[in-house]
């Protein structure tokens, strides 16, 4: 059997799947949360909750409705976007023009709100979420078995994040997009509302996170816990990555993804550790981030 | 005089456990209100100190048998260390980077924590000897752990007077009121908050060091980001940047959690409103806002 480094190939292989699994959650959230700075000027500590209100609406689609997966991955994005969207207009635009501070601060005060009321509801415990039948099985590569829920993950989220990429790069809402950041009073002039693209960039971004929370539901024990535990890792790919580019946020996600499944491999004690260690040394090397423009 | 009377008989009128927490909280919040009302530098990673501190304390006093005051020492030395370490990574970076890189470091202690073998994981550092105060006190006596906390606080409380009265702190002002001009000043601004942060740390440290030793355990909640964000909402509650601001939010928040705690009612939920009203409210918290609104009469009397 061959071997890297004393590891067999498969193995190696098998965590690199693994690390690009998560990789693709951490791209989607940051991929979200690089738009909703770029726009509203805003980090929103919020987005692993809302990520965590998805899981737990997919899960009461499921046993309260009787949705199914499928339908879960329309309506639960709508649903986490509809609340951002409340959340925006009741709350958020009156922090636009004060210090970007007090924005992470009301998000964060957000964050402890939901996920205390969740555990408050739900309990602290884990619910199990099926795999769709359509998704269960596994590939068999002669390398390795690969699930085909996972294969199923990594595709959805990558092909979110190009599709979300060519739009706001090629697309002529893009560009409003775009020239809104820069200038927001001047695309004003253009009559374009920007409040209204304020809003629905919010409620389309946290739709994501919530469309990474149905994604997770089968893979991760549906928790209240899960969606802080996963923001600030995202949070350390933001920073490792800059808030300047969207291609970097979705690359550095993908990209500490496989080195966090590398790690698990070749030194398994440090795999939780590992993001933050790279931060570290991107800060001291490169403080802006790999993709960052200083402000 | 009044309230040094009061804080002495306290602990015979309220249980002296609950007023040591309120006084280690006094001085944690305090001790963040330092960078984060005075040198503008948001910290979601203060836990961090706080939590290591504790656990650095506990295992010196449980394993090491060190005497109570080297233990504290210790704890709080470490803390002033990391904090070092930290300000070394992240202090050039502004705002939010400098808010999101400080929780991710945090974080990263509370990974060690929950691996690391020292800390006992999940079940953390228990039955943590108290030990004597200078070899004749003896710590069992709940009042005179109460007696040495208070002059603990009271000690860090006047250090902290003292640092934001003399130069040191009025650099600090200039610096979070117009950094360029600091600089253009001639200022080594970044070496003027490395200071205020490890400083800050440091006291956070022994915060948490006094609240290990006299609770008895060391455990993950001390180093989550959780209790990072607890602190900040103390100094907010209060009043960021003023003096007083941190003590009042530190009390009524403790003071809150406590009768939450016996209700039943999530305390997290109950936290995270308060926050969220506190910032859309009153951003200059409760003391910072009665205070501009004093001043405001006090300006149209005159006028």
């Amino acid at each position: 059997m061959p071997e890297i480094f004393g590891v067999p190939v498969v193995v190696l292989l098998g965590q690199i799947l693994l690390g690009l699994i998560n990789g693709s959650f951490y791209a989607v959230l940051s991929l979200g949360l690089a738009i909703i700075f770029g726009m509203l000027n805003i980090i929103n500590f919020a987005h692993g909750a809302l990520y965590m209100m998805g899981a737990f609406v997919t899960w009461l689609c499921l046993s309260q409705l009787g949705l199914n997966y499928w339908a879960a991955l329309v309506v639960v994005p709508l649903v986490v976007g509809a609340f951002g969207i409340v959340i925006e207009r009741l709350f958020l635009r009156h922090l636009y023009r004060i210090d970007h501070l007090y924005s992470l601060l009301f998000t964060f005060g957000l964050a402890l709100a939901l996920e205390g009321l969740f555990r408050y509801i739900f309990g602290a415990a884990g619910k199990p979420y099926p795999v769709p039948q359509e998704l269960t099985g596994v590939f068999k590569l002669g390398f390795m078995i690969l699930p085909i829920y996972r294969a199923w993950v990594i595709v959805a989220a990558v092909t979110v994040c190009v599709a979300v990429w060519l739009v706001i790069e090629k697309t002529k809402l893009g560009a409003w997009l775009r020239a809104a950041t820069e200038n927001p009073s001047l695309v004003t002039a253009f009559g374009i509302n920007v409040p209204l693209m304020l809003t629905l960039t919010y409620g389309f971004c946290v739709g994501l996170a919530g469309f990474a929370g149905v994604l997770a539901a089968p893979i991760y024990q549906v928790s209240p816990g899960m969606g802080s535990n996963l923001i600030i890792i995202v949070f350390a790919v933001v920073v490792i990555g800059g808030l300047g580019s969207i291609g970097g946020a979705i690359l550095t996600g993908l990209g500490l993804g496989v080195i966090e499944g590398l790690t698990k491999v070749f030194y398994p004690s440090a795999s939780t550790i590992v993001v933050f260690l790279v931060m570290v040394l991107v800060l001291l090397l490169r403080p802006s981030g790999l993709f960052g423009k200083e402000n | 005089m009044a309230i040094a009377v009061a804080l002495l008989l306290a602990p015979h009128l309220v249980y002296p456990l609950f007023l040591i927490n309120i006084l280690c909280f006094i001085l944690f919040a305090s001790a963040l209100n330092l960078v984060l009302g005075y040198a503008g530098l948001l910290s979601l990673g203060h836990a961090a100190f706080f939590g290591g501190a504790a656990y650095v304390t506990a295992h010196a006093a449980k394993v090491w048998e060190m005497p109570f005051e080297v233990a504290v020492l210790l704890g709080t030395a470490f803390a002033g260390l990391l904090g070092l370490v930290f300000g070394l990574i992240g202090i050039r970076r502004y705002g939010i980077y400098f808010a999101m890189i400080t929780l991710a470091l945090a974080q990263m202690i509370y990974f060690l924590a929950v691996q690391m073998p020292f800390t006992g994981g999940e079940d953390g550092i228990q039955a943590v000897p108290r030990g004597t105060f200078l070899g004749i006190v003896d710590l069992n006596d709940i009042a005179a752990m109460y007696y040495v906390v208070l002059g603990a606080t009271v000690a860090g409380i006047l250090f902290l007077w003292r640092t934001l009265h003399s130069p040191f702190g009025h650099i600090l002002a200039a610096i979070r009121e117009n950094e360029p001009r600091a600089i253009s000043l001639g200022l080594d601004v970044a070496r003027y908050k490395l200071i205020a942060f490890v400083l800050s740390a440091t006291l956070s440290g022994l915060a948490g060091s006094l609240k290990v030793i006299a609770f008895q355990l060391a455990s993950l909640s001390n180093v989550s980001w959780h209790l990072s964000g607890e602190v900040v909402l103390m100094t907010l509650i209060g009043g960021m940047g003023t003096f007083v601001g941190p003590i009042i939010g530190s009390a009524f928040v403790v003071t809150l959690e406590h009768m939450l705690a016996t209700s039943g009612l999530p305390i997290s939920l109950v936290v995270g409103v308060i926050f969220m009203g506190c910032v859309m409210l009153f951003r200059r918290g409760v003391y910072g806002e009665t205070r501009a609104r004093l001043k405001a009469i006090v300006e149209r009397d005159r006028a």
